[in-house]
């Protein structure tokens, strides 16, 4: 019989709840810092069990006021609850305001959520695996529910289905007709609709339109995505919506869908890490050595074409 | 392990303790920190100093901000440094800004509020020392 490998220190209290422990190497993932890499790879058989809910849609329609409110429920019916609301990041500074702390309310003595604002930091690229990183040190941290919030229509490039099990696309009445949904390229990934203030004129028309939409089917082999009506002024829908989130996350079990889909989304995420990886070095090649710096010369004297020096970077058939 | 600034931005976290409802200033600050380059966790108004100290825990930041014009920072702030000892960070520098007589002023800095910025500061200038405090904290 092995021995079970020592864990890290870092990943041992976070297992043990320590909270400023799972926010240090939050951190740390965030900074791409080697100092993760051991605590992640540590922690990364014990996870992949609980549902991580995505929460996107476009600016302003109220997704950060939900997921108050849904944390509210969860915790109503005993469930911890660890949240991740990623912002984009500044092009210009490199800085960011991550507001989204703003409407959250809660005890302040409620060891069951934790909160963490996250920037997208520009272009870097590995976004998606990075929250992947963070949504499951959440998980090892003991929470039983993720809730990823994201501004979607391409203003932060975070591919939601590649870190969710389940995607809540949250809308409002009358923010376009239904053409807007199909083009910001939010009706593909959304597994639950949210009409959100629905108490404003126009929310039962919002939801025909997505009732009707979402019966022409999204692809999603067998899943028709609910849509659901919530108000968080006047607080309706809540439990509804955490019914339909459910309801995807059974359908996941039944339906023998949950284990493609994490096959899909870990192939997603090492071809990102790789993509990064790999990507850095031949920038990083092009800077140092002699023969690739005479090649880029050439491609910048317009003698070689940058397709043919990606060629030779890396040999292969020419597509 | 160091951050290098240009790799990993600093984290502040912006909040205004207390009951008062005007946070012009405090947003001014976050926008001027964020120009330069600080992701800001920007708490908004009525924090209590239990949530200002959580909120600075989970989101790991290397520098707290506290605006406050109501008048009642004799009371709220040793009280975020006092739970923010008791959480053993006090590694995590305190700054401060609003209406805050000089005589208060020192006190707090006796107390360990890093620095105090009353009105007519420039932003040049908190950015600066905000820099100061968060890279030699963080």
């Amino acid at each position: 019989m092995t021995r079970a490998p020592r864990l890290p220190p870092a990943a041992r209290a976070i297992l043990g709840g320590d909270r400023r422990a799972l926010a240090r190497v939050i951190s740390q993932v965030e900074d791409r810092d080697p100092a993760a890499v051991a605590v992640s790879r540590a922690l990364y058989p014990r996870t992949g069990k609980v549902p991580v809910i995505g929460i996107t849609g476009p600016l302003g329609v109220g997704k950060s006021s939900l997921i108050n409110l849904l944390v509210g429920r969860l915790r109503e019916l005993d469930l911890t609850v660890g949240i991740v609301a990623v912002d984009p990041t500044s092009p210009y500074s490199g800085g960011s305001v991550l507001g989204d702390r703003i409407r959250f309310e809660r005890r302040s003595d409620d060891a069951g959520v934790f909160f963490r604002s996250m920037a997208s930091r520009g272009e870097v690229g590995g976004l998606a695996a990075a929250t992947r990183e963070v949504c499951r040190l959440l998980e090892a941290g003991g929470f039983n529910v993720i809730l990823l919030e994201t501004v979607g229509s391409g203003q932060v490039d975070l591919a939601v289905r590649d870190v969710a099990t389940t995607s809540v696309v949250v809308l409002v009445p009358h923010l376009g007709d239904e053409v807007q949904t199909l083009k910001a390229g939010l009706f593909e990934i959304a597994d639950v609709f949210c009409v959100n203030k629905s108490d404003l004129p126009g929310a039962d028309h919002a939801r025909r339109d997505l009732v009707e939409l979402a019966g022409l089917g999204s692809g999603r082999a067998g899943w028709t995505p609910r849509v659901v009506l919530t108000s968080t002024t006047q607080p309706s829908g809540i439990a509804e919506l955490w019914e339909a989130i459910e309801a995807h996350e059974r359908f996941l079990d039944s339906s023998g869908g949950r284990s493609a889909e994490e096959r899909r989304r870990l192939t997603a995420e090492i071809v990102e890490l790789a993509r990064e990886r790999v990507g850095r070095q031949f920038a990083e090649r092009l800077e140092r050595e002699p023969e690739l710096r005479r090649l880029l010369e050439e491609v910048v004297a317009r003698r070689v074409d940058p397709r043919t020096a990606a060629d030779r970077l890396v040999p292969g058939p020419a597509r | 392990m160091v951050r290098s600034p240009k790799e990993a931005p600093l984290r502040v976290l912006i909040a205004k303790p207390g009951l008062d409802g005007h946070d012009r200033g405090a947003k001014v600050v976050a926008r001027a920190l964020r120009d330069a380059g600080f992701e800001v966790i920007y708490a908004g108004l009525r924090q209590t100093p239990e949530e200002i100290v959580r909120a600075a825990l989970e989101e790991d930041v290397d520098l707290i901000g506290l605006s406050i014009l109501s008048g009642a920072h004799m009371a709220l702030f040793p009280r975020v440094l006092q739970l923010l000892k008791r959480e053993k960070a006090a590694d995590i520098p305190v700054f401060a800004g609003g209406i805050i007589p000089d005589e208060d002023a020192r006190r707090l800095k006796k107390a360990g509020i890093r620095a105090i910025f009353g009105p007519g500061t420039s932003l040049q200038e908190i950015v600066t020392t905000a820099q100061r405090l968060a890279r030699h904290a963080a």
